[in-house]
């Protein structure tokens, strides 16, 4: 029998947190663990802005603001307010849509450029405020004194094998749920607007709503991302919000390719790797990622898995490829 | 039946459509003519919402729907296809008339369910099989040929099931015996869909031959309308836009191959 397309997506979930646990086991250092928390930190984010980038063709230039936002709401609840994981984790949720919806709903209004430019403008503003409201964020220092991490449901973060876990099944969990929103009917009215919103307008639908919805689910699964890397670090720091991360969020998305799902996953692994690897060798680490962003802008313009996936239908159906008449 | 009573729209001080009223019964099959810039696609987008009319009203079934936004003017059962035709280069065939289904049917903005949604797959196939392109479900809709593009445009608008439909220049680009196809196919449309069905056209050979009646434009104001022999006959209209010769049937038309 045919499995549903849902099913067939939560089985490799399930293997996917099957194998992420036995990882450790097989590559006991650290490093790799730790790689593996960052890794589910980025690719959320990342991933989440290929929703706006990707899927609906609004490229925003301030998605920082919801990783910065999900770190600090969720280091603060925990520090100042000593809520529990879930309760932080929910509450961070719930503030980042708010925000969302709120920043969305002005940003929308704007098209191209103007939209990039207006994200980008309220993300400077958050990272301003962090950086001005010393009594509650810690100024450019950050949050002193680090997360408690109470227990929770048997759970204790504090030890790093549960974190590991913990970050895993938020990662393949959040991957889950927007793989399944951009297969959604939400998600292909998305792509009819980023593709024509004129004729989208004239389907009856309206356009400034689906931007939002996803602008907003985008900003939630921005700030999961903050919040993981903000439990991973016990902190949270001004650079989280700054406009380099949302920089680096876009060259994920290209490095990976923005027309494949787990694009977004495999360019921040990539960015990652490169990081570990270059900064071991060399300071001059910004002049090799400028040259590894030039090769794929120049060469590999659909990202390492869109180049994969082209080559992938090329090698099945070689007919496929053929040019259609006319 | 739809109703435009003295619209009037300009644009920075150039006066685009002056003062036109007109009539279009339900279910019929219309012709808009003119000459270029007579104003016909700007008289659709006031229609369709696409601009907001200075002055005047339309009338769809007694509502003025005069000022509204598109898609609420679509909810009202106004679709309309494009001179270039306006598409979803990404989809094939199939998902861009099934998500226009869903848009339709109200679902476009679940989060939950899969695409495609069970409800819209039998509306889908209709629409496909009513404008031929079942051949060619599975084609991305930017590989298509011009002229299933412009179907694909078309269908779109079938999908929203619209008591009135509007189609600007069905024919536009097309050699002369996929025109015939084309209008063939819009005029079997009409017949099984008893819709009202508004096109604007410049082939002449085509107009004469399927419109029950003709409306003609000329510096955004109507010059005449009435059956196809009234308007053939109209003497402002054989001045202003057909010329002498086409009474006397000598023109550079496309005869039906």
């Amino acid at each position: 029998m045919k499995r549903s397309p849902f099913v067939r997506d939560l089985l490799i979930a399930v293997a996917a947190i099957g194998l992420l646990a036995l990882l450790p086991a097989a590559f006991p250092a650290k490093a790799v663990s730790d790689f593996v928390i960052r890794l589910s930190a980025l690719a959320i984010f990342a991933t989440s802005l290929n929703l706006l980038v990707g899927y609906g063709g609004m490229v925003s230039f301030g998605h920082g603001l919801f990783y910065g936002l999900g770190a600090y709401s969720f280091a603060l609840l925990m520090q100042k307010a000593g809520t529990s994981v879930p309760v932080a984790f929910a509450l961070a949720v719930l503030i980042n849509a708010g925000v969302a919806t709120v920043i969305g709903a002005i940003c929308i209004r704007l098209k191209e450029i103007y939209f990039s430019f207006l994200t980008l403008a309220f993300q400077m503003l958050l990272h301003s405020c962090i950086i001005a409201w010393t009594s509650v964020t810690g100024g450019d220092q950050g949050l002193t004194g680090g997360l408690p991490r109470p227990p929770f449901l048997g759970i204790h973060l504090g030890e790093p094998r549960q974190l590991y876990l913990f970050c895993c099944v938020v990662l393949v969990v959040s991957l889950l749920l927007m793989r399944h929103f951009v297969q959604s009917p939400f998600g292909y009215t998305l792509r009819m607007i980023r593709d024509n919103p004129r004729r989208a307008g004239f389907l009856g639908i309206r356009v400034w709503r689906i931007q939002l919805l996803a602008f907003v689910v985008a900003g939630v699964f921005g700030g999961i991302g903050g919040l993981l890397m903000s439990l991973f670090v016990s902190s949270a720091y001004p650079d989280f919000a700054y406009w380099t991360v949302s920089g680096e969020a876009v060259f994920m998305i290209l490095l990976g390719g923005m027309g494949v799902f787990l694009g977004p996953l495999a360019g921040a692994a990539i960015l990652l790797l490169l990081n570990d690897m270059v900064t071991r060798f060399t300071e001059h680490y910004s002049l090799v990622l400028g040259i590894v962003i030039l090769v794929f802008a120049l060469g590999l313009r659909k990202g390492l898995l869109g180049t994969a996936a082209d080559l992938w239908v090329r090698w099945r159906a070689p007919a496929a490829r053929q040019p259609a008449k006319g | 039946m739809l109703t435009v009573e003295n619209l009037r729209k300009s644009f920075g001080g150039v006066s685009a459509m002056n003062g036109v009223s007109l009539a279009f019964a339900e279910g019929s099959l219309t012709a808009v003519i003119g000459p270029n810039g007579a104003g016909k696609t700007t008289f659709f987008n006031l229609i369709t919402g696409a601009f907001r009319p200075d002055s005047g009203r339309v009338l769809l079934g007694g509502d003025d729907i005069a000022g509204l936004s598109a898609p609420e003017i679509v909810k009202r059962g106004i679709g309309r296809a494009f001179q270039i035709a306006s598409i979803f280069p990404s989809f094939t065939v199939r998902d861009a008339i099934r998500a226009a289904v869903n848009a339709h049917q109200g679902r476009h903005a679940r989060l939950l369910q899969r695409f495609p949604i069970a409800e819209a797959e039998s509306r889908a196939d209709e629409v496909m099989e009513l404008v031929g392109l079942g051949s060619r479900a599975g084609v991305a809709s930017g590989n298509l040929s011009h002229g299933d593009q412009k179907l694909l445009d078309i269908a779109l608008a079938l999908a929203l099931e619209p008591r009135v439909l509007l189609l600007d220049e069905p024919t536009a680009g097309m050699g002369p015996e996929e025109r015939w196809q084309m209008i063939e196919t819009v005029h079997q449309l009409w017949e099984r869909k008893k819709m009202t069905l508004i096109f604007i056209e410049h082939d002449m050979d085509i107009v004469f031959k399927y419109a029950q009646t003709i409306r003609v434009l000329s510096y955004g104001t109507v010059l005449a309308e009435g059956t196809p022999d009234e308007v053939r006959r109209h003497p402002k209209v054989i001045e202003a836009y057909l010329g002498a010769h086409f009474e006397t049937g000598v023109h550079a038309g496309t005869q039906r191959p």
